[in-house]
C-alpha cells in the first residue's frame, strides 16, 4: 500500500493560529460580559417569578388606556412636532457653512478642515438629553431649551452626512466653472448645490424623523414637549394616562416615519 | 456662432400646480409651527438669563477635576450597562433576524409580522422602556440594561435580517441537494456567511448604546446620568462640565476603537 503523496490533510479551512486568536477574543468578550453583568447585577437569576410578576403588574396597570386624556396629549404632541420641525429647519440652514468647511474637496486648508471635523464630532457625542439639561439650566424650563438642544444635536449629524455627500460629488463641473472664471460662491451655487440638493433634503427629512423621536423625551428634563406630561403622569402613578400618551405618540411617530421614508425614497 | 440657449423643457401644467400646492403647504406648515410655538422671549432675553450665562458658562468650561474619580466610576457603570445590554441584544436578535428574513421564513404572513415587531420595537425610545422597568423592578443598573437590550433588538434584528436576505442561497441549495439537514445547513451554510457582518453591527450598536446609556440615569436607571441630574439640580456647573468632558472623551474613544475593529472585520 502506498502512502498518499500529501499525507497532511488540512483539518480545517482556518489556520490554527487564527483559531487560537479567535478563541482568546471570544473568551475576553465573554469574560467582560460576565464581569459587566456582575457589576450591573443583571444575572440570569434575576429573571425569576418575582421579576415577571412585577413587570406583568406594571403592564396590566397600563391597560386600558384612558382615551379621555387624548386632548391634552394631542396638544403636547403637536408642540413636540413643532419643536422638531423648527429645530430641523434651523439646523438645516446652519449646517450649510459647516458641511462645506468639513468637505476636503471644497476646503483646501487642512487646519480649518480638521478643526471643523473635530467640532462636529464633539457635537455628535453629546446626547441631546444632556444638552437639554444644560440649556434648561441656562434658559429656564420651556421649549426654547429643547429646540436649542435639538439644533445642536442635529447640526452634528446633518453636517457629517452632507459633508460626506459633498466629498463624493463629481469634481469636473467645479473645475469647469473655475476655469471659466467663476468665483467660489458661483462654484458652490452652480456646481455643488445641484449635485447635493436631493441628498440634502433627504438627510434633513431623516434628521427630522430622529428629532421627533428624540423630542419625545426632552420634556423629562423640562425642555418642553410630550415628555413633560409623560413624566408628570408617571409620578402621579396614573398609568392609564401614561399608556394613552405612549400609544398616541407611537402611532404618530410611525406615521411620520412612514411619510418621511416614502418622500426620501422618491427623492434619491 | 450659434449662441442660442437651449429651449427650456415644457413642464406639464399638472406638475406646476402640484409644486405650487406643495410650496403653499410647506409655507403653511412653517407659519403654523413658528406662530404657535410658545417661547417666552421676554424671559429668555431677560437679565436673569445673562446672569445665568455669566455664572454657568465659565464654570462649565473649567471642569472640577477633584470630581473626576466619581465621574469615572459612574462612566464605568454606564459602559457596563451598555455592554451587557448590547451583548444580550446581539444574541437575542439572531432568532428575530432569521424570523424577519424573507429567504428563511417563507411564510409571508409570519415574515411581515416579524418585520413589524422589530419596527415597533425600534420606534419605542429606550428611555420609555427604562421608565417602565424602573417602575416595575425598582431603580438601578438592571433596569437600564433591560431597556438597552430590548431597544437594541429592534435595530439589530432588522440589520441582521437584511444581512441574511443578502446571503448566497446557492450554498444552501447545494447543501440541501447533498442531503444536509436543517441544523447542518444553518451551521455550515448560513452562519459562516453572516457572522462577520453580525459582529460588525453588534459593535456598531454598542457604540450607539454607550451614548444611549449615558442618559438612562436621568430617570434612575443607573449610569452617569444619575450624577448629571444631581449636579445640575444643585447647580454645580463645574461638575456638569467634568461630566460632559468625560462623556465626550469616552464616547470619542469608543467610536474610534469600534470603527477600527469594524473595518478589520468586514
Amino acid at each position: 500500500m502506498t502512502k498518499p503523496l500529501n499525507s497532511e490533510v488540512p483539518t480545517s479551512l482556518v489556520s490554527r493560529k487564527a483559531k487560537v486568536r479567535m478563541n482568546i477574543i471570544m473568551l475576553v468578550v465573554l469574560g467582560f460580559y460576565l464581569f459587566s453583568s456582575f457589576m450591573t447585577q443583571s444575572s440570569i437569576t434575576r429573571f425569576d417569578s418575582a421579576f415577571f410578576i412585577n413587570v406583568w403588574e406594571m403592564v396590566v396597570q397600563l391597560f386600558p388606556p384612558n382615551w379621555g386624556y387624548t386632548g391634552v396629549v394631542w396638544e403636547k404632541l403637536l408642540e413636540t412636532i413643532k419643536m422638531a420641525l423648527i429645530a430641523t429647519t434651523i439646523a438645516g440652514i446652519l449646517c450649510i457653512p459647516f458641511c462645506l468647511l468639513a468637505a476636503n474637496n471644497i476646503v483646501q486648508n487642512k487646519v480649518l478642515y480638521n478643526a471643523t471635523k473635530m467640532f462636529l464630532n464633539i457635537m455628535r457625542t453629546i446626547p441631546e438629553l444632556i444638552l437639554a439639561v444644560v440649556f434648561v439650566g441656562l434658559f429656564g424650563i420651556g421649549v426654547f431649551a429643547g429646540i436649542l438642544a435639538l439644533i445642536i444635536f442635529s447640526l452634528g449629524i446633518l453636517a457629517k452626512l452632507i459633508s460626506e455627500t459633498i466629498e463624493a460629488i463629481d469634481m469636473n463641473p467645479l473645475e469647469a466653472i473655475r476655469a471659466s472664471g467663476g468665483n467660489t460662491l458661483q462654484v458652490i451655487w452652480y456646481a455643488v448645490v445641484p449635485q447635493v440638493l436631493p441628498q440634502f433634503v433627504s438627510f434633513t427629512l431623516y434628521v427630522f424623523e430622529i428629532n421627533v423621536r428624540a423630542s419625545v423625551v426632552l420634556g423629562f428634563v423640562g425642555a418642553g414637549g410630550i415628555g413633560l406630561i409623560l413624566r408628570q403622569q408617571m409620578s402621579f402613578l396614573s398609568y392609564q394616562n401614561v399608556s394613552t400618551i405612549i400609544v398616541i405618540t407611537f402611532v404618530v411617530v410611525v406615521i411620520i416615519d412612514y411619510i418621511s421614508n416614502k418622500l426620501r425614497g422618491r427623492l434619491v | 456662432m450659434n449662441t442660442q440657449v437651449p429651449p427650456k423643457t415644457n413642464r406639464k401644467p399638472m406638475i406646476i400646480v402640484r409644486n405650487i400646492g406643495i410650496g403653499i403647504g410647506l409655507i403653511a406648515l412653517y407659519v403654523w409651527a413658528f406662530a404657535t410655538i410658545e417661547i417666552p422671549w421676554a424671559r429668555i432675553f431677560s437679565e436673569k438669563t445673562i446672569a445665568n450665562f455669566d455664572r454657568v458658562i465659565p464654570k462649565l468650561f473649567s471642569p472640577d477635576f477633584t470630581f473626576a474619580e466619581k465621574v469615572l466610576d459612574y462612566m464605568m457603570e454606564t459602559l457596563f450597562i451598555a455592554f451587557t445590554g448590547s451583548f444580550m441584544a446581539a444574541i437575542l436578535a439572531v432568532p428575530f433576524g432569521f424570523f424577519a428574513a424573507s429567504n428563511i421564513n417563507r411564510n409571508p404572513f409570519l415574515n411581515t409580522m416579524g418585520k413589524w415587531i422589530l419596527n415597533a420595537d425600534r420606534t419605542f425610545p429606550e428611555i420609555l422602556l427604562a421608565l417602565i422597568f424602573v417602575v416595575a423592578i425598582g431603580p438601578g443598573a438592571f433596569a437600564g440594561v433591560l431597556a438597552i437590550a430590548i431597544h437594541s433588538i429592534g435595530m439589530l434584528g432588522k440589520l441582521y435580517s437584511e444581512v441574511i436576505e443578502s446571503i448566497d442561497m446557492h450554498v444552501v441549495e447545494a447543501m440541501e441537494a447533498n442531503g444536509a439537514n436543517k441544523i447542518q445547513i444553518f451551521f455550515y451554510g448560513i452562519m459562516p456567511q453572516v457572522i462577520p457582518e453580525f459582529m460588525s453591527y453588534a459593535i456598531y450598536r454598542f457604540e450607539i448604546d454607550v451614548r444611549a446609556s449615558t442618559i438612562l440615569g436621568i430617570i434612575g436607571a443607573g449610569g452617569i446620568g444619575t450624577l448629571l441630574v444631581i449636579s445640575s439640580r444643585n447647580r454645580n456647573w463645574d461638575e456638569v462640565g467634568m461630566i460632559l468632558l468625560v462623556i465626550i472623551i469616552f464616547v470619542s474613544i469608543i467610536d474610534y476603537i469600534s470603527t477600527a475593529i469594524r473595518k478589520r472585520i468586514v
